[in-house]
């Protein structure tokens, strides 16, 4: 081999990885990674609870989380159902439920007992879902059709009037 | 068109990548725990094996061979194969993200997958067109699904069958892809 064949084959192959490397350059700049649909089918699995048991503000905020690779085992509410569901959908293994973020409940929703309620309108800012109805001085209560269940409402009230009860969809 | 049916019989039956030339036995035993892991790796790896059987037929019969630079073959392939995988990444993860998500780490591990590369340098000398180099991909490409996932819904009743405990896990998982292998020897003279 002489040295200009060996010198012929290094300019091709560098051009040849000069060429791959423009072209993935381009590719990158171009084409941006289409993040939205990941994140609407993941939030479609997730129980829109809003309960924020997983450490994140919402379901949506944690639907974004685990397309950048959160763990799909911090919904309580959703409990095993949804793991599943969600590893099906990412291909990612099915892990039992982080307990460190809650357990799974059977469905329930908030009841005001309103001869107790004071009207203090501290529960009106923590209902993730504004299913309470009610102003200052007066009594509130929760609309059923809206409540998620979440309890984010009963640790703010002041006279601890609100209670959960067993929830079933038929009633 | 008997020429494309003689192709395909030979790479899916009597040629198959993996069970008569033992190339890609690496994601066979490592993607094979889960039947839907391995509809991903088939699906991926069919993807890059056809394209890169077309691709690199065009460079070597219009760059190498032309330059006589045959001895730089391995190199430039690799090369081109890393670059279409990660090609493949981009369009995938614009295009739908759900399907990246699910291939995930598979797409990157293709890049160092031997079959690819098998094909690679096997199309450069067994097809005589850029037309028959592709179907010699997809012959590959079918042939090497189909083994992963026969494999695979295997290994999912090997799980629930009562294994001696010195067979379990990785020796009966070989053991099976040997008879399968013996099985497939069935096909030798059925095409070149």
């Amino acid at each position: 081999m002489t040295f200009y064949t060996l010198l012929f084959a290094v300019g091709i192959l560098t051009l040849i990885a000069l060429l791959c490397g423009s072209i993935l350059l381009i590719a990158k700049s171009k084409l941006r990674p289409n993040e939205n649909q990941l994140v609407d089918a993941i939030d479609a699995l997730l129980p829109q609870t809003q309960c924020a048991q997983c450490h994140y503000p919402g379901c949506r905020p944690y639907a974004e989380a685990i397309a950048k690779g959160e763990a799909i085992n911090r919904c309580p509410p959703g409990g095993t159902a949804t793991i599943q569901a969600l590893a099906e959908l990412l291909g990612r293994e099915v892990l039992p439920l982080d307990t460190t973020t809650g357990i799974t409940k059977p469905p329930q929703i908030a009841v005001i007992r309103e001869q107790e309620c004071i009207g203090c309108t501290l529960c009106l800012p923590a209902c993730p879902v504004d299913a309470i109805v009610g102003a200052q001085g007066f009594m509130h209560t929760v609309i059923t059709q809206y409540c998620t269940g979440c309890e984010l409402c009963i640790a703010p009230c002041p006279v601890d009037c609100i209670a959960m009860i067993p929830f079933n969809k038929k009633s | 068109m008997p020429e494309i049916l003689i192709i395909l019989i030979s790479t899916v039956l009597v040629n198959n990548i993996v069970l008569v030339k033992f190339l890609g036995l690496c994601p066979l035993l490592g993607v094979s725990q889960q039947p839907h892991h391995a509809l991903g790796m088939a699906l991926a790896t069919s993807l890059v094996l056809t394209l890169t059987a077309g691709i690199t037929y065009l460079l070597n019969t219009y760059l190498l061979i032309p330059y006589h630079l045959e001895f730089l073959r391995l190199i430039v392939f690799i090369l081109v194969i890393a670059s279409l995988v990660q090609l493949l990444d981009h369009i995938m993860q614009a295009l739908s993200p759900l399907l990246h998500q699910v291939l995930g780490i598979f797409l990157p591990l293709i890049t160092t997958n031997c079959a690819v590369l098998g094909v690679a340098l096997l199309s450069t000398t067994t097809p005589s067109s850029l037309f028959t180099a592709l179907w010699y991909g997809l012959g590959t490409a079918i042939g090497f699904s189909m083994v992963l996932i026969i494999f695979a819904h295997l290994r999912a009743r090997l799980t629930t069958s009562d294994i001696p405990r010195c067979f379990q896990g990785a020796p009966i998982a070989l053991m099976t892809a040997g008879l399968m292998s013996l099985a497939f020897m069935g096909f030798i003279g059925m095409a070149k």
